[in-house]
């Protein structure tokens, strides 16, 4: 191997770790907020490259359709939720974020994003609708279990990602796509070649991972949503809602994988189920952060996309059985440094 | 109506064999597929639904199973029966060493590495050129025993039953012997067996091996039914599917896992049927359906259908006689006065929060040790550093005359010492006998094998008689076999102590047992308290009773603010100034 190839595979390999450590800040997040394995976070992914990848092509995305059934679904859970508890004081507030914003969305899709529109007001309603789907699957899938085991979410996780699949399939049809996206000429740099395009996966990457960080540490509404985590209870005599704490990190975990839908399209050809592995890798870095530190997570996740990249020079067809056995030692080393975990179910 | 219930499962598995006969070939080999996937899912209830740890990895270890003995019996031509122990030897290889690195970690961990080893293992099987690549193996021989071909949808389906029925006998004769009940109580975390003795990491790891071995068993029958194999059926979409099929079934029960992957099997093969004609053959929408009954479950049933269903049908209590019984040895009491536990200089710190500051305490054998002390002055940590629940920062402790240096609880448990818990922990699915019965868990010896082949019969009826017996001391005998969780706070508390009373201890720590009990529960609690005494116990009790106290303990101890600030005869404590001070405030004394 030369320095070039190396140079190259490197550049790749941080590319692609940098879509990792979007994916690994995402769950993190997620987790450390709700408790929740956020599994469905890399079909988000993927379903805003095929969102793109639709309006370049001038047709409707399927999303649209996703995010209406939703709607539908969350919007009956609210009206039944008044119902028997009696308490309408919060249902307009319900209805405008499950009923109005879904449909508003999907009105500007279908009439307000015609095919000559600038790319950047297509990635724009792209990352809406996509975002929108987190904070709907949130209320239909997990808020009415919001108080169960890390494990009974988990589960509950997996059910929500085999039902994306499914509908995914459905409304997107199994061609792989990929986006035009933003480019530009390459540019060099000493003997290495640089594509515009990896130098702004990581950038943006590395943006959101500090302004997340930031967020928590030094925000007051950041505080809350982990207060929210820790003791659920605590929180509540606090004020602090673990259902709008679960919520907003829903809503920012949706933007997170909206956001590297757009980054990743032109890079990796993507369908309706590739966002399963996509969000494993990411995961993997984030069990290497603890699923709690962002920065390590973030590193974990850049190590992943490296090691990935370097597999698939020497041995690719084992590139993916490298990178998912890589979790075997991380977890040995995780299981000595906590030699105890007591975990109480239910 | 007993005897009615006994004969069920013979009668139920002739009912069955007599199906081979009867379904058609294609319904026999759906039939085939239920109780192959089922075996998968008894040992998934053994793991999740028992020992409380989720694993999306099982396709994986049934590929190990279907993978072993397809290679061995095709490139090797040896007889399958060779490759079933290869296989099953190679998964529970595995399983241990996935296991012994993943099993004292938090549930979800366990559930992504075994997730991660499922897909590493898909992608390392179709890229291995000796296993067919995606391709996979073809021409693998059927079963055949003494010459007797076994190929053909009834013999397949017999083979299956048999199969199944072995192992859901085998897993339910399990759970109901003295490893099952220490598995059990995992569910609700490791400090019930710790605390008895049981190290609750090798019994989370021995439940692992039985589901992963149990997996390789259906993968085996897989491959010599199917008669090829490639990774698609190992990947990681079956591994949930297991899963779910276990949870929607109800995991909690060996009939939940046949119950459950019918349910899936026949109810998924039906909606491809009607939706394929509308959606096109490429459809997946039954996956959809799937997916909102795994959540409906989760919101509305979570411990799945089958107990749902079981609540409908009016079961007979399954209350054996049990007769009361001593083990063949029990610890020699100390003599009266003797010293048991010695503990100076007790120190504890949380960050810059001294929880127990510089302690000192000793317990006689036959005598009540009232602790007493305002919330938060440190006698739960107190305790926990005497029971090896908690590290101590510093001190020396003394059991018995053996000092002690890094202590836990089984170590404890084992030296003779025996606590209740604050916070009642037991296992409320299990009967009250059951729960007391894991007291006595380090006074058998009988193994996962002996218990596979009823050769655990002796000791079973020693443990529970000897159950039996501290529950008739605590008053309780006649709500033996009511499960633990329906009894009333007060009665769980009782339950607490027998189950305490029942690992034989030299020295019992109790947590605020009279917390709930009524004024007469409480008489017969004191009583109680004197018998053990005069018995040559020694026993530390912690307690906010007053009249409790001052009735049955022979000396007191009061702590504030982590220190000990008197301790003596209790009349004396009480008349201390520093304890009015502490209880009363500064002016009052």
């Amino acid at each position: 191997m030369t320095v070039d190839i190396g140079a190259i595979l490197f550049q790749d390999g941080l590319a692609n770790g940098s879509v990792y450590i979007l994916m690994a800040v995402a769950l993190v997040l997620v987790f450390t907020v709700s408790r929740i394995v956020f599994v469905p976070q890399g079909d988000l992914v993927a379903f805003s490259t095929l969102t793109l990848a639709a309006f370049e092509g001038g047709t409707l995305p399927g999303t649209v359709w996703m995010l209406l059934g939703l709607s539908a679904i969350a919007t009956t859970f609210d009206v039944l939720r008044a119902i028997s508890t009696g308490d309408w004081s919060v249902l307009p507030r319900d209805l405008a974020e499950d009923l109005a914003v879904p449909v508003a969305l999907a009105l500007v899709a279908m009439f307000g994003t015609p095919e000559g529109s600038p790319i950047f007001w297509k990635m724009a309603v792209t990352v809406a609708l996509t975002t929108c789907l987190a904070p709907l699957l949130f209320r239909v899938a997990f808020q009415p279990i919001a108080g169960a085991s890390p494990l009974v979410l988990l589960i509950a996780a997996i059910a929500v990602h085999l039902g994306l699949t499914s509908l995914g399939l459905h409304v997107f049809g199994a061609e792989g796509v990929r986006t035009t996206g933003f480019s530009g000429p390459p540019f060099t740099l000493g003997n290495i070649v640089f594509t515009q395009q990896s130098i702004g996966v990581i950038a943006i990457s590395f943006l959101l991972v500090l302004a997340l960080y930031l967020f928590f540490a030094r925000t007051l509404r950041g505080k809350a949503l982990l207060a929210a985590a820790y003791n659920r209870r605590g929180a509540e005599i606090l004020g602090i809602s673990p259902v709008r704490a679960g919520r907003t990190a829903f809503i920012l975990a949706g933007f997170i994988g909206a956001v590297a839908g757009l980054l990743i399209g032109p890079m990796t050809t993507l369908s309706y189920d590739s966002g399963f592995l996509l969000g494993l890798k990411g995961f993997v870095g984030a069990i290497v952060g603890g699923l709690s530190i962002y920065p390590v997570a973030a590193a974990g996740a850049v190590l992943v996309g490296l090691i990935e990249s370097f597999a698939s020079f020497w041995a690719s067809a084992y590139r993916d059985v490298i990178v998912f056995t890589l979790i075997i030692p991380v977890l040995f080393w995780r299981s000595l440094q906590t030699p105890h975990v007591d975990e109480e179910d239910e | 109506m007993r005897n009615a219930m006994k004969w069920l499962p013979p009668v139920a598995f002739l009912a069955a064999a007599a199906g081979a006969f009867v379904l058609t070939p294609y319904q026999a080999t759906i039939a085939v597929y239920v109780m192959t996937f089922a075996i998968v899912c008894v040992g998934l209830v053994v793991m999740t639904g028992v020992a409380g740890m989720v694993s999306l990895g099982q396709a994986a270890f049934v590929g190990v199973g279907a993978y072993v003995t397809a290679w061995l019996t095709t490139t090797y031509g040896i007889s399958p029966w060779i490759g079933l122990l290869a296989a099953l030897a190679a998964s529970g290889l595995i399983a241990m060493l996935i296991g012994s690195i993943t099993v004292r970690m938090s549930g979800h961990y366990l559930a992504l590495a075994t997730l991660c080893f499922c897909i590493s293992l898909y992608y390392m099987i179709g890229n291995t050129e000796a296993l067919g690549r995606f391709n996979g193996i073809t021409g693998i021989p059927g079963l055949s025993i003494a010459g007797w071909d076994l190929k053909g949808e009834r013999s397949s389906y017999l083979v299956a039953l048999v199969i199944l029925a072995t192992c859901m006998w085998w897993v339910r004769r399990i759970l109901d012997s003295r490893v099952g009940r220490v598995l059990r109580s995992l569910r609700s975390g490791s400090a019930i067996a710790e605390t008895f003795g049981a190290n609750s990491v090798r019994y989370r790891l021995l439940a692992f091996v039985i589901a992963a071995i149990l997996a390789a068993l259906s993968g085996w029958l897989y491959a010599h039914v199917q008669r090829f194999v490639n990774p698609t059926p190992f990947g990681i979409h079956m591994s949930i599917e297991y899963l779910f099929m276990t949870v929607i079934g109800g995991s909690g029960q060996v009939l939940g896992a046949l119950l459950g992957s019918a349910l899936v099997v026949v109810v998924k093969q039906e909606l491809q049927d009607i939706l394929r004609p509308i959606f096109g053959t490429t459809t997946r929408l039954e996956m959809l359906f799937f997916a909102s009954a795994m959540l409906l479950v989760l919101w509305r049933a979570r411990s799945g259908l089958l107990p749902l269903l079981l609540s409908f049908v009016p079961l007979p209590n399954k209350s054996r006689q049990v007769m009361a019984a001593d083990p063949a040895h029990l610890r020699p009491r100390e003599k009266a006065g003797a010293l048991v536990l010695e503990a100076k200089g007790m120190r504890r710190t949380f960050g810059g929060l001294v929880a127990v500051d510089d302690v000192s305490i000793e317990v006689r054998a036959s005598e009540v040790l009232g602790l007493l002390g305002p919330n938060g002055a440190g006698k739960s940590t107190l305790f926990n550093l005497l029971s090896g629940t908690l590290p101590r920062t510093s001190g020396q402790l003394t059991f018995q005359g053996r000092s002690l240096q890094d202590i836990d609880p089984r170590q404890m448990c084992r030296q003779g010492l025996a606590r209740t818990f604050q916070h009642v922990k037991l296992v409320s699915t299990m009967s009250v006998i059951e729960n007391v019965a894991l007291g006595a868990t380090h006074l058998g010896k009988a193994g996962i094998v002996r218990a596979s082949f009823g050769m655990d019969a002796a000791e079973e009826r020693m443990l529970m008689g000897w159950a039996m017996k501290q529950l008739e001391r605590v008053g309780l005998a006649s709500l033996a076999h009511s499960p633990a969780g329906s009894l009333a706070l007060g009665h769980q508390r009782l339950v607490e102590i027998a189950r305490a009373l029942a690992a034989d201890p030299i020295l019992l720590l109790l947590d605020e047992p009279a917390a709930g009990l009524r004024a007469g529960e409480k008489a017969e609690l004191a009583t109680l308290l004197d018998t053990l005494r005069d018995e040559g116990l020694a026993i530390l009790l912690v307690e906010h009773d007053m009249d409790l106290i001052s009735r049955v303990a022979d000396r007191l101890m009061v702590m504030n603010f982590g220190r000990r600030i008197a301790c003596g005869h209790p009349a004396e404590v009480v008349g201390n100034r520093q304890v009015q001070e502490a209880y009363l405030g500064a002016d009052a004394a």
